[in-house]
């Protein structure tokens, strides 16, 4: 049963496939079903699989290709990929219960929100074009998420890259959609750069790209702070991949993209592949404490910073997007405690509420004729009766009421980074407050209060029609995400300590760290804390945007704008940066290298035309070259002899 | 060997030099000689491919001869595909024994069996096969009838595996000529060329000098070292110090030259361009591919097995023979209008890139050289059969310029020629790449310089290579000159096919039926981008080099007298006359129907049929593909591709390979 995961990243690549060549021959409805069946039987497959692994013993969890497989001998591989020189790279996999875990959710998440756009992109120019990249999407994250190499996770981790920029950009007729995909791949780009030079290093040092070989020489990489560069440059992949400090600017935008994408890619799946990275050298992140307090200290700033922000949107997805970023910079947090299972227990969870999400605004922008401005919306929980419960249970679990999900997953971090430093979590408790805040202002401003979208706005535009339910494909998924949504933190309770998440993944990941150290009354007190606060936040908020959506006090444009962020790269970066290329591409490229290359191009030609001169096409001509060509030869030669 | 033995007497007198002489045994030999002559024993599963070869050639001219007129072509191509299929099948067979027992010689030695004459043999039968199947579509093109030039392309293969499994410079010396003399003939196949006798009689002129330069060297070898036999020459070589070596040295010389004439290595490759443009298109790629693997085969093995203690000697010179023929090829090709003589000079500049595996004389080097043969087998045959496709009826169609806006016309048939010739140039993800990259890595360990010069060549060549890509995705020009070609105003987008063609047609649509003058690509979108894009098109052409301005500004009616016959093919003739493609093309884009021009023409090439087809190509819209030929184009293609994303196996063939090499 173990090896069905050898056809998990393959069910995907033939939808892929197949939709790619005969796509447009079969069209809308019946390629988004092709498309949502691939995705549906890797999911099978990851079930199966599932079982097979779970039957195994604990210590006996893990399927790959063997450390003299890696070096050249087959294995369980797929094929050997470069066999040049030291370098032995195999398209293997790695299977263990952590990169099951993401395989689960990744193909589960991506099948129902592949129903889900059956419905959301009905009737769109590109319907088949949307499966295309979608399966083409969950071919990529499965590569990343199974392979068992560095490079092969980066032919993943690119893959994926790629198709967000596709589909961010997927309704490129629009500007805004068409720059938001540039922005994204170039922000991308910078933390890839991170991941090349982090696998020269340590194949420098190590010899080896493949984790497993790594990990068992990871002594090597130690002294002179090898270790903590490696470890920070893939961290730099995982900012960029992650939208985390430095590299978060570009998810907000991703906006632009259809919403299931937003959905799938920028809120569920790729997004976390940062996260699922460190988590994935986690052996090597415990031998550098230096890198390992960079990680958290970036996690608890973009968490802190992105909630902020969040509070002050207008526009319903930017709004989900920021709460995306703060969400990712709590796992990056955990992982930067060294609470692995946290960050892999609150992006399962959150896996399943964020997407949900943005599964309920789609459905509501889908209602209100492509609508995002959650000042033109209210009161809705009227119209989308089934939108309106869905979205409340996700609601409910990202604000971290208890004893939904979030609840849980988001108090085992916090309860670790408080056994770490109390600052930090002094500044999650307060990211905490906020979450919970924005998340209920959005709710609030979307479903219950006055029913704005019925009037003409302010600002002149027009009212929308009575908003619909959306049909039963878009519905089913919301139904299914949302049981999630509420018992998903069941997998990791703290007082349980059997068949939990902690002990599953505990061959990969070790046992509890921080926990361990703390007292059952102080974990107590810490969710009772989390609780508190969270209810205090939801409680503010409704009194706050109950009734009215125009508090312009609480908008300020500080938060508006982002906190400037991307004005202070425009000005220090972007500007610099203009000027900088418009005197290369004139000086350098124009007159250096355009001049080289095509100097170079006519001495060629040059060259050749006076050479082929010597070609005349009479037979005598060629005889005298080869007589000369071998008195030439027998002349060195004849110096040679002894 | 006994073959040897009547030189063993003119030689005798060499030998005295030997500090060592080994006269006690070559007198006894000789005594043993005078008594009877000793029959060898013949072990024939050593030589089966050879057998299968050369007999399913003998049975199929037999064979050809007695069926009806109307089915002999399909009975001479599906025989020989068959029959190359056997010898495949057979070598494949070789190749597992060997892996499992190893190799071994047979036939009193003059033969051997090893991992590397395995991998010639299947490379050889891969390249008949493949051959077969675009020559059938030829053939009936052409409307030659008859079982001969598969036959003649078998024997002429048989040779090529004997060159790849010999121990013998003698029994070398009999494949090179099984492999020459039947190519002498298909080059002049098809009769009705005139182009097409001249290759012949170039090549043969040519080859039988280079054939007794190469018996000569043969005789000076046995003379200093008392045998022919490679392993024998080794062992001579390694137990003993000469005191003179010139004889040595120079018999050396002389089989190094042959090999390069055959292996057309710069300066002995000027046979190359004018036979490789003569020849019928298939029987071109079959050469290309065949007599170079089987060549160079023999060129490895008597030079890193027999002369390895001679190393220092030839390195130097095989290193000098490699950079001038990596950068002339490479440089020649550049200027070349005819798209078959511009990949002529490409296969010298192949040539190049397989010499850097030889001159690095290391394990490493020889199986580099081996999976740059085995690559290379597929790249050529593919880019000739597209070749001979698109060289329509007469074979003449061979211009750059009709190359133009093949995409449009044909998009897979272009899509096919583009991943081959990007192949060629060393892209990622083909064969190409890897090939380029495993011989320059056995290079670089030798001489850092040699390697970047080899870089060099191949960024020159991807020159040449990405110029008939970008032509055949880019439109035809000029609407109006050419009537029935250009693209109607209602369907501008050139591309034929993409997401950006798509996207953008709605847009484009309204533009040119307001009269836009031309029909330009989509990713011109103002007119400077335009003008640009018109002077790199015509940078491509060759449209401003001085022969076809001359071309264009006097007409072409004084055709010089001498230019017929012996001189028709070469570049420097081409300064005076005009090639095929390009009077058809001045014709087309200018509108003249310059009689002059087609007059002058008909001389050079024999044949108005011909010049009418030029001028036709453009105007008759795409090129008939046959079926067989359509396969091999896909399985040229597939192999190039499938090998390049997952170049393991073929590696790992190549390094086996020359882990058994028989010493």
């Amino acid at each position: 049963m173990l090896h069905a995961v050898f056809l998990l990243p393959l069910f995907p690549l033939a939808g892929f496939v197949v939709l790619l060549f005969f796509g447009r021959r079969i069209g809308e409805p019946v390629a988004g079903w092709i498309g949502t069946s691939a995705v549906a039987a890797a999911f099978v497959a990851a079930c199966v699989t599932l079982v097979g692994l779970a039957n195994q013993p604990a210590s006996a969890r893990q399927l790959t290709c063997s450390d003299s497989c890696a070096r050249g001998a087959s294995g369980h591989a797929f094929f050997t990929w470069i066999p040049v020189g030291g370098l032995h790279v195999k398209v293997a996999i790695l299977l263990d219960p952590l990169s099951m875990t993401m395989a689960m959710f990744v193909t589960g998440v991506s099948m129902l929100i592949h129903l889900y756009s059956i419905g959301y992109m009905k009737g769109d120019r590109d319907f088949t074009k949307f499966f295309v990249y979608l399966n083409a999407f969950v071919f990529s994250m499965l590569v990343l998420v199974l392979a068992n190499n560095l490079l092969v996770t980066f032919v993943g981790w690119e893959g994926v890259g790629v198709c967000s920029y596709w589909l961010i950009s997927f309704w490129f007729h629009r500007d805004s959609a068409a720059s938001a995909g540039k922005k994204a791949f170039i922000y991308n780009r910078i933390g890839d750069a991170g991941f090349l030079l982090a696998m020269f290093l340590i194949f420098s040092k190590t010899g080896t790209l493949t984790y497993l070989t790594v990990f068992a020489h990871r002594h090597l990489l130690v002294g002179g702070g090898t270790m903590t560069a490696a470890v920070l440059l893939l961290f730099l992949a995982a900012t960029g991949k992650s939208a985390q400090i430095p590299l978060f600017n570009w998810l907000p935008d991703a906006m632009e993209g259809p919403t299931p994408v937003s959905a799938l890619i920028h809120a569920a799946t790729m997004v976390t592949a940062g996260v699922y990275l460190m988590v994935r050298v986690n052996p090597l992140l415990a031998l550098s404490p230096d890198a390992m307090w960079v990680i958290a200290a970036i996690g608890g700033a973009t968490a802190f910073v992105a909630a902020t922000i969040a509070c002050a949107q207008q526009d319903i997805k930017k709004a989900l997007a920021f709460s995306t970023v703060s969400q990712i910079g709590y796992m990056v947090l955990a992982v930067g405690t060294g609470a692995y299972v946290a960050a892999i227990f609150l992006m399962v969870c959150h896996a399943f509420y964020k997407g949900l999400l943005f599964l309920g605004a789609g459905s509501v922008i889908h209602g209100l004729d492509d609508e995002q401005d959650m000042k033109r919306m209210g009161g809705l929980r009227r119209t989308m009766p089934w939108t309106y419960v869905t979205f409340m249970t996700a609601w409910l679990a990202l604000a971290a009421i208890p004893p939904f999900a979030g609840f849980w997953a988001k108090g085992d971090i916090l309860a670790n980074v408080y056994g770490k430093t109390l600052v930090l979590y002094a500044l999650g408790l307060l990211t905490a407050f906020f979450t919970a805040y924005y998340m209920s202002r959005i709710y609030f401003l979307t479903f219950t209060g006055r029913e704005r979208w019925a009037t003409p706005a302010p600002d002149g535009r027009p009212a929308h029609h009575r908003p619909h339910e959306s049909p039963w494909v878009m519905r089913a998924p919301l139904v299914v995400l949302s049981f999630f949504a509420v018992f998903a933190g069941a997998v990791n309770l703290p007082w349980v300590h059997t068949g939990t998440l902690d002990q599953w993944l505990a061959p990969v990941l070790g046992s509890r760290l921080f926990n361990a150290h703390e007292s059952p009354a102080e974990l107590v007190w810490l969710a009772v804390a989390d609780g508190i606060v969270a209810v205090a936040a939801a409680y503010a908020a409704w009194r706050i945007w109950g009734r009215t959506s125009e508090r312009p006090a609480l908008e300020p444009a500080f938060l508006q704008r982002v906190w400037y962020w991307d004005n202070v790269y425009d000005a220090v970066i972007g500007r610099p940066g203009q000027v900088v290329a418009r005197a290369y591409a004139v000086v350098v490229d124009g007159r250096l290298i355009d001049g080289a290359v095509n100097g170079v191009a006519r001495l060629v030609r040059s060259t050749g035309n006076g050479v082929r001169r010597i070609q005349t096409g009479f037979v005598r001509n060629y005889v005298l070259g080869i007589a000369l060509g071998m008195a030439a030869i027998l002349a060195f030669m004849l110096s040679r002899t002894k | 060997m006994s073959l040897a033995h009547p030189l063993a007497a003119s030689a005798g007198a060499s030998r005295r030099a030997v500090l060592l002489a080994h006269a006690a045994a070559a007198h006894r030999s000789r005594a043993v000689d005078a008594a009877r002559i000793a029959t060898p024993h013949i072990r024939y599963e050593a030589i089966l491919p050879e057998i299968v070869m050369l007999g399913g050639a003998v049975l199929l001219l037999a064979v050809g001869a007695l069926v009806e007129r109307q089915l002999r072509a399909r009975v001479a191509t599906f025989g020989t595909l068959a029959v190359s299929a056997g010898a495949l099948g057979v070598s494949l067979w070789q190749w597992a024994d060997v892996t499992s027992h190893g190799g071994f010689t047979a036939v009193d030695r003059a033969v051997v069996v090893d991992g590397f004459s395995a991998l010639v043999n299947i490379l050889v039968s891969c390249a008949m096969f493949l051959t077969a199947l675009v020559a059938d579509g030829y053939l009936r093109r052409e409307r030659v009838e008859g079982a001969e030039l598969h036959v003649l392309a078998m024997v002429s293969a048989s040779g090529a595996m004997i060159m790849g499994s010999a121990n013998d410079l003698i029994v070398i010396f009999l494949g090179l000529e099984i492999l020459s003399i039947a190519l002498y003939v298909l080059a002049a196949f098809n009769h009705r060329r005139a182009a097409s006798g001249e290759a012949a009689l170039k090549y043969f002129i040519l080859g039988s000098f280079s054939s007794a330069v190469f018996v000569y060297g043969i005789a000076l070898v046995y003379g200093a070292t008392g045998t022919s036999n490679l392993a024998q020459i080794a062992g001579f070589l390694s137990t003993r110090v000469l005191t003179s070596d010139g004889l040595l040295l120079a018999g050396m010389t002389l089989l190094m030259v042959g090999f390069a004439f055959k292996v057309a290595a710069v300066p002995f490759h000027m046979w190359t361009p004018d036979v490789y443009q003569g020849a019928p298109s298939p029987v071109t790629g079959f050469m290309a591919a065949v007599a170079k693997a089987g060549a160079f085969a023999a060129f490895l093995r008597v030079f890193v097995s027999s002369f390895e203690t001679l190393r220092a000697d030839w390195q130097p010179i095989v290193y000098g023979i490699a950079v001038v023929t990596l950068l002339l090829g490479a440089g020649l090709a550049v200027v070349q209008r005819d798209v078959k003589r511009m990949l002529a000079y490409s296969s010298i500049n192949h040539a190049g890139f397989v010499l850097l595996g030889l001159q690095a004389a290391t394990a490493g080097g020889v199986s580099a050289s081996l999976y740059y043969l085995f690559a290379y087998t597929f790249m050529v045959i593919g880019s000739f059969a597209v070749v001979t496709v698109l060289g329509r009826r007469g074979d003449a169609a061979h211009d750059i310029a009709s190359y133009r806006g093949l995409a449009r016309r044909q998009p897979l048939l272009a899509l096919m020629f583009a991943v081959l010739l990007l192949a060629q140039a060393g892209a990622p993800f083909t064969t190409g790449l890897w090939a380029k990259l495993q011989v320059v890595l056995a290079s670089v360990d030798h001489s850092v310089p040699l390697a970047v010069i080899a870089m060099i060549s191949a960024a020159i060549a991807a020159f040449f290579y990405l110029r008939v890509a970008v032509l055949m995705y880019t439109p035809l020009p000029a609407a109006g000159a050419a009537p029935g070609v250009e693209t109607p105003a209602e369907e501008p987008v050139p591309l034929g096919r993409g997401v950006a063609a798509r996207a953008l047609a709605p847009t484009e649509v309204a533009v040119p039926a307001a009269g836009a003058p031309r029909a330009r690509p989509l990713w011109t979108g103002d007119e400077r981008n335009a003008v640009a894009l018109d002077r790199l098109n015509a940078g491509l052409l060759l449209d401003d080099d001085p022969m076809t301005l001359a071309l264009v500004g006097a007409g072409d009616g004084a055709a010089p007298e001498d230019a017929v016959g012996e001189g028709a093919l070469g570049d420097g003739a081409q300064a005076v006359s005009p090639p095929a493609g390009g009077a058809g093309r001045e014709r087309v884009l200018v509108g003249e129907s310059g009689p002059a021009a087609s007059l002058a023409f008909d001389t050079l090439a024999g044949g108005r049929e011909e010049t009418l087809d030029v001028v036709n190509v453009l105007a008759t819209g795409p090129a008939r593909v046959p079926p067989l030929s359509a396969v091999a184009i896909g399985l040229c293609v597939a192999v190039t591709v499938v090998l390049g994303f997952w170049p393991g196996p073929l590696t790992a063939f190549a390094h086996h390979a020359t882990l058994l090499f028989q010493r």
